[in-house]
């Protein structure tokens, strides 16, 4: 296995202690960086590393740090976005469940470079036994003086709330968390200006991910250097996947940047291969948002290398033949899925979870489903099949907020490689009554499906 | 000052217009169309999606175009920012499909809908729309609400522009109505059964875009191109008291506030003034409001015009057959 930077103590009875954690080296990059760093060589710590937002964008977390309007006389926050709703991503829960105590570390440490005195995590509200681990947490490090008034005897000052959401997939998009922090309905904001201008009370904010912030603690610990020769280029460090579906061994691994995908399926230190000896059919690689891949795809990119888990490998061939890392929420599907029903799935979660703010989203979404469902379910015509791909269209990129892109891409992506299929459900609508028509009787495309 | 240029015309405007305000400076086609946003509200603007354009160039600075089309009404100017509206086939074709998702779930019943006539939906979907439906499901639906005694809501023409909300919130003591539920579910609501019941309540009816609210004093009396808007004035205590009378003969129909030709009014007006005086002889009546020619309001209009000023006209358009250029019109002139 690699290199653990997050998760190198998870097996440790107790690690969920303050005392257990302290004595396996926690909270050393508290002491580190109040005693010995400047705010700003911390934030220069985190430049370096080329630590990347691991919320799903990807966005250079260095960056958005150094765009905080630190001239402001307004009070400055640090938000962790721990709203974690992505279908199939689950890594920030296990780790805020088995290691809270570092992502407190990490937004002490975190706080302390942007000069924030007031942070939070805005916690999604399915999550309430977790919100309660981090509460306990949280008193343990304030009776351990690693909060609160003057941390460690230094001159700076902190108080750490967490708030639970009210179980929006929404807000997850960084201005409907704030809007929604502020007690307001959960409608994403039109931008500019950008939290890092205005966020949370109007004030400059910073929002980032449970693992990301997470992430600062090795990054101070270690050096920025030297956490940036862990990965491949521009995809430095270790990141969380959370991998689901056919697999024999389903769960949270933390892999170093540049493992391939192939080994990442099919060796037994990650998911073990695909269960019940089946084929592999496809493989969503980063969240339910990001556009699904075939088997031939996920394995090797279209110029037939071996596709790294990456930010750039992943996304080579842009749209056409790539797709994102994501949140990390990596879906392997087995011989016997259907694409359609896994998209209709999707379609319904993005319907249920779209604000209702602007029109395309609004709208199309709902639509989508409802084309969607009547596909699956033996009623749809051929025009259907490129209906979809219009309105998908249509709403991508015309939208306030990334929500009408992330339920537009899977739609795209699907008819793309898997046009086959939902064509197979206009010609044989008899066939596809049953619910689990592929597992009685597979679907076979010649191209789509590979033996390894 | 920046200058910025759309669809081919320059023009010069102050820092932090946006470019819709830019574009309705100019005037003209050009000018997008706006479904939510509205001058006179705060945080109005940027959710129906209507007035996306494409900015070609950012910037003189940054001369890089926008990768993705932007809500004209809520983002600012640059100096030498180019914009396309009309003239980029990509605006007009998301414009389509906006109108056409605003469309999915409205009800197409225009003739039995009280707001014909004078709906800003039925004009964009006119200009901008397709003729037919690909939507073959079935439409989201509401029960009609009485909020106020005044005031009807129908939620199933609601476009969701949130307008009203912000005139509850702006122009009140008290927020009363917001909005309740997600995506399309979504409705405006009053707080669990509590009524609308403030001076400035029936404005939401006026910055309605469609037929959700609609005045319940003047509900299915007429349809509104048999009405003659008259503009008219009373001294009021707690608006300005500048309003429009709907009239029938001698009869005052309704009372609205006057729209610009952007369909915003500038003046709220009072909830008495609205409701309490539909008698003429309250009013000082000015003169007939000036209605756009486009506008099937001015189906039935009136506005007097002398008979030399006709002539003068008819001279002028003479002049033009005869292969001269066309001299200005006489409003022009000045």
């Amino acid at each position: 296995m690699g290199r653990q930077l997050l998760l190198e103590h998870i097996a440790v009875p107790g690690i969920e202690t303050f005392e257990v954690y302290r004595k396996m080296g926690g909270y050393a990059s508290v002491e580190k960086a109040l005693k010995t760093m400047t705010p700003d060589q911390v934030t220069e710590q985190v430049k370096n590393s080329g630590l990347r937002g691991r919320g799903g964008a990807g966005f250079p977390a260095g960056m958005k740090w150094s765009f905080l309007d630190r001239k402001s006389d307004k009070p400055r926050y640090l938000v962790c976005n721990a709203d974690e709703s992505e279908p199939g991503t689950f890594k920030d829960r296990y780790l805020m469940e088995k290691i809270p105590h570092l992502l407190v570390e990490g937004m002490i440490t975190s706080s302390y470079a942007l000069g924030a005195k007031t942070s939070y995590i805005y916690i999604r509200g399915e999550y309430m036994y977790v919100l309660q681990i981090l509460e306990k947490a949280i008193r343990e490090a304030y009776a351990a003086g690693f909060l609160g008034k003057n941390i460690l005897g230094t001159d700076y000052s902190l108080d750490l709330y967490v708030h639970p959401g009210a179980g929006a997939y929404i807000c997850g998009e960084e201005t409907a968390l704030l809007e929604s922090l502020e007690g307001k309905r959960g409608n994403p904001r039109l931008k500019p200006p950008f939290p890092a201008i205005a966020g949370l009370y109007a004030s400059p904010t910073v929002v980032n991910n449970v693992e990301t912030i997470a992430a600062v603690v090795p990054i101070v610990n270690l050096g920025g250097d030297e956490y940036a020769k862990v990965g491949v280029g521009k995809s430095t460090g270790t990141k969380l996947i959370s991998a689901s579906g056919h697999i024999n061994k389903p769960g949270v691994y933390e892999i170093e940047m540049g493992l391939p995908v192939e080994e990442f399926i099919y060796s037994d230190q990650y998911c073990g291969g695909i269960w019940k000896g089946r084929k592999l059919k496809a493989v969503v690689a980063g969240g339910s948002s990001v556009p699904i891949l075939p088997a031939e795809l996920i394995l090797k990119t279209a110029k037939g290398e071996p596709r790294l888990m990456t930010y750039e490998s992943l996304a080579d061939g842009g749209f056409t033949s790539g797709t994102m890392l994501g949140s990390g929420g990596f879906i392997v599907m087995d011989e016997t899925t259907c694409i359609v029903r896994n998209l209709w799935t999707f379609a319904r979660f993005y319907h249920h979870e779209s604000c209702g703010q602007c029109s395309p989203c609004r709208e199309g979404t709902g639509w989508m489903e409802k084309v969607l469902h009547r596909i699956e379910h033996g009623h749809g015509q051929m025009s259907d099949i490129d209906l979809l791909v219009d309105v998908a269209k249509k709403i991508e990129g015309n939208t306030i907020c990334p929500l009408g892109d992330a339920a537009a891409w899977p739609v795209a992506s699907a008819i793309r490689h898997f046009r086959e299929e939902f064509e197979y459900h206009v010609k044989y609508p008899e066939k596809v009554k049953n619910p689990k028509h592929f597992e009685i009787e597979p679907f076979v495309s010649s191209k789509q499906l590979v033996m390894v | 000052m920046a200058k910025v240029t759309i669809d081919g015309i320059e023009i010069e405007v102050a820092d932090g217009t946006t470019i819709l305000n830019a574009a309705r400076q100019l005037g003209g086609a050009s000018v997008p169309p706006a479904m939510c946003y509205y001058s006179s509200l705060k945080g109005s603007g940027g959710k129906c999606r209507v007035c996306l354009v494409k900015v070609a160039q950012g910037s003189s600075k940054d001369p890089r175009p926008i990768p993705k089309l932007v809500a004209s009404c809520s983002t600012p100017v640059a100096d030498g920012m180019v914009v396309q509206n009309l003239t980029s086939p990509e605006v007009l074709e998301a414009r389509k499909g906006v109108v056409e998702f605003l469309l999915i779930n409205h009800p197409l019943d225009c003739p039995v809908c009280d707001q014909a006539g004078e709906c800003d939906l039925q004009n964009l979907a006119y200009e901008h729309g397709a003729s037919t439906t690909r939507y073959e499901e079935e439409r989201r639906t509401f029960e009609k609400i009485d909020i106020g005694d005044k005031i009807k809501l129908h939620m199933t023409r609601c476009i969701l522009c949130y307008r009203c909300t912000m005139v509850a919130n702006q122009l009140t003591d008290n927020r009363v109505h917001g909005v309740l539920n997600r995506g399309d579910a979504s409705e405006i609501s009053t707080y669990i059964e509590k009524a609308v019941d403030n001076d400035f309540s029936g404005n939401m009816i006026d910055v309605c875009p469609v037929g959700a609210l609609t005045d319940k004093t003047f509900r299915f009396k007429s349809r509104v191109w048999f009405t003659k808007p008259m503009d008219a004035h009373r001294s009021c205590t707690k608006c300005s008291g500048k309003t429009v009378l709907w009239m029938k003969d001698n009869e005052v129909l309704r009372v609205t506030a006057r729209k610009d030709q952007y369909g915003e009014v500038k003046e709220f007006i009072c909830n008495e003034c609205r409701y309490d005086h539909k008698n003429a002889a309250d009013w000082t009546i000015e003169g007939p409001r000036h209605i756009d020619r486009h506008s099937v309001i001015a189906q039935n209009h009136y506005e007097k015009t002398d008979l030399l000023t006709l002539k003068k006209e008819i001279e002028r358009q003479i002049e033009f057959q005869k292969g001269k250029p066309l001299p200005l019109a006489l409003d022009e002139k000045k």
